[in-house]
């Protein structure tokens, strides 16, 4: 990958809600192998960053792009290239595990079962594979999640509280995942509140509310 | 397990039948509808409930009007209409709500595919599950308030286009109301006025089938309203969707 090409910018971005000006032209920019570690305390508009730099909402002023250009304008390619999960998270409770997966990465691209299964044996939930989701504890939702974002193949992780509600192992796996995407040539944006144990380059953006 | 191969050799180069081929629109509305059926079927009682609410409602008119089968036999389009609309509405505030509560519509609007084919797919789904449902119990409704066999080809064409132009007017609504906290009432004050001529030319037709009117008329209104919402509302409906998820 080229990293003059992929890169990721958001520009002077800014976001109010009703009177709150939620987002103060925050400037964000990502190149491959790039890690952006967002923190900052409740309330500091952590998430509507997340939500603008996926397009789901479209900031006052500033822009965002991918590769250059606004992501508006290359809306199908820029979301072939991302995969976003947000704090909830986006499994149906009556389907299994693979099910989810099936329903959600078929809508982006082909893929075969098994390497959904290996996604899910690789985020340490494949024997829960065929289980309903609604089972499943709320750490091994969580791991069926990043399965999800490993399976999507994209080059643009965006991840909201990745950590929440794993176990010290879980943590390690999510921290393992994100150094093989750098590794493999890919970026992240991910908030969370305590330091990243990852391996590769992670710059820092702080929030204030 | 190394960092770099997971993508390319763990992944890509195992075996197995595709699961899904989301090749284009077509392709991925079918999996969209799939999904919806298979997550309904799974919640049957989801399913029946607005079949029931429509049976029960049907058979407390003529247990509280008088059992003059003349009578009943007049009224009973209007009241197989109002029903079925009711009935239609009670699914109707579920099609987008729990897909914006667990974080589902946004992965959706971050699929790649168009929101408006995503529309048209989950409101085709909806319609499969309740309007086309509704049609298909419709005669037991019929053969209780005495609408007589001969009527029924009419009285099914009339509520298959009659729920289905329903369907289209109520993803509108929904997906104007699915940020709220309580949509449904709001849902029903959007929908129900524009369903108005939905009962007027849907027991109109019924009512001179039964007659022995020709109710042609009628049911060409009733086609060019259903073709025309089917056209319009799925982009009406994801610009709403677009707003909300906003």
């Amino acid at each position: 990958m080229d990293s003059a090409a992929q890169a990721f910018t958001v520009e002077k971005a800014h976001v109010w809600r009703g009177d709150r000006h939620v987002l103060k032209g925050v400037s964000l920019e990502l190149h491959s192998r790039e890690l952006m570690h967002v923190s900052g305390p409740n309330g500091a508009g952590k998430t509507t960053l997340l939500r603008v730099a996926c397009g789901l909402l479209r900031p006052e002023q500033g822009r965002v792009s991918w590769c250059g250009r606004p992501i508006g304008s290359i809306r199908a390619e820029f979301q072939g290239a991302l995969a976003y999960a947000a704090h909830e998270p986006a499994l149906k409770g009556d389907l299994t595990a693979l099910e989810n997966l099936r329903y959600m990465i078929g809508l982006k691209r082909r893929h075969t079962r098994a390497e959904l299964e290996a996604a899910l044996e690789r985020t340490g939930v494949g024997s829960c594979a065929h289980l309903p989701v609604r089972v499943l504890s709320a750490g091994q939702r969580r791991r069926a999640v990043m399965a999800r974002v490993l399976a999507t193949r994209a080059a643009l992780w965006v991840l909201d509280e990745p950590f929440t509600n794993l176990d010290a192992a879980g943590s390690a796996l999510v921290s393992g995942l994100l150094a093989e995407h750098l590794e493999r040539g890919g970026m992240a944006l991910v908030v969370a509140h305590h330091e990243l144990p990852v391996a590769g380059s992670i710059r820092r953006l702080d929030l204030q509310a | 397990m190394s960092a770099a191969p997971i993508e390319r050799r763990d992944l890509c180069d195992l075996q197995g039948p595709p699961l899904a081929a989301a090749s284009g629109v077509l392709g991925a509305m079918g999996l969209i509808i799939q999904r919806e059926l298979r997550l309904s079927f799974r919640r049957p009682e989801q399913l029946l409930q607005p079949l029931v609410f429509f049976l029960i409602v049907t058979t407390l008119f003529p247990l509280g009007l008088s059992l003059q089968l003349s009578l009943l036999r007049d009224m009973a389009p209007g009241v197989l209409w109002v029903a079925a609309l009711l009935s239609s509405l009670l699914s109707l505030d579920s099609l987008f709500k729990s897909d914006a509560d667990d974080g589902t519509l946004d992965q959706l609007a971050l699929s790649g595919q168009s929101l408006t084919a995503i529309v048209i797919a989950k409101t085709a789904a909806h319609w499969l599950l309740s309007g086309a449902a509704l049609v298909l119990v419709s005669p037991l409704v019929a053969i209780a308030l005495g609408i007589p066999g001969p009527v029924f080809p009419v009285m099914l064409l009339s509520l298959a286009l009659g729920t289905l132009t329903l369907s289209w007017l109520g993803a509108i609504g929904a997906g104007l109301t699915v940020g709220l906290k309580r949509g449904n009432v709001l849902l029903s004050l959007i929908v129900l006025p524009l369903a108005m001529p939905l009962l007027i030319f849907g027991a109109g037709a019924t009512d001179r089938a039964i007659s022995g009117i020709s109710s042609a008329g009628a049911l060409y209104f009733l086609g060019s309203l259903c073709i025309l919402t089917s056209t319009l509302a799925p982009f009406a409906a994801a610009a709403a969707l677009r707003i909300t998820l906003e």
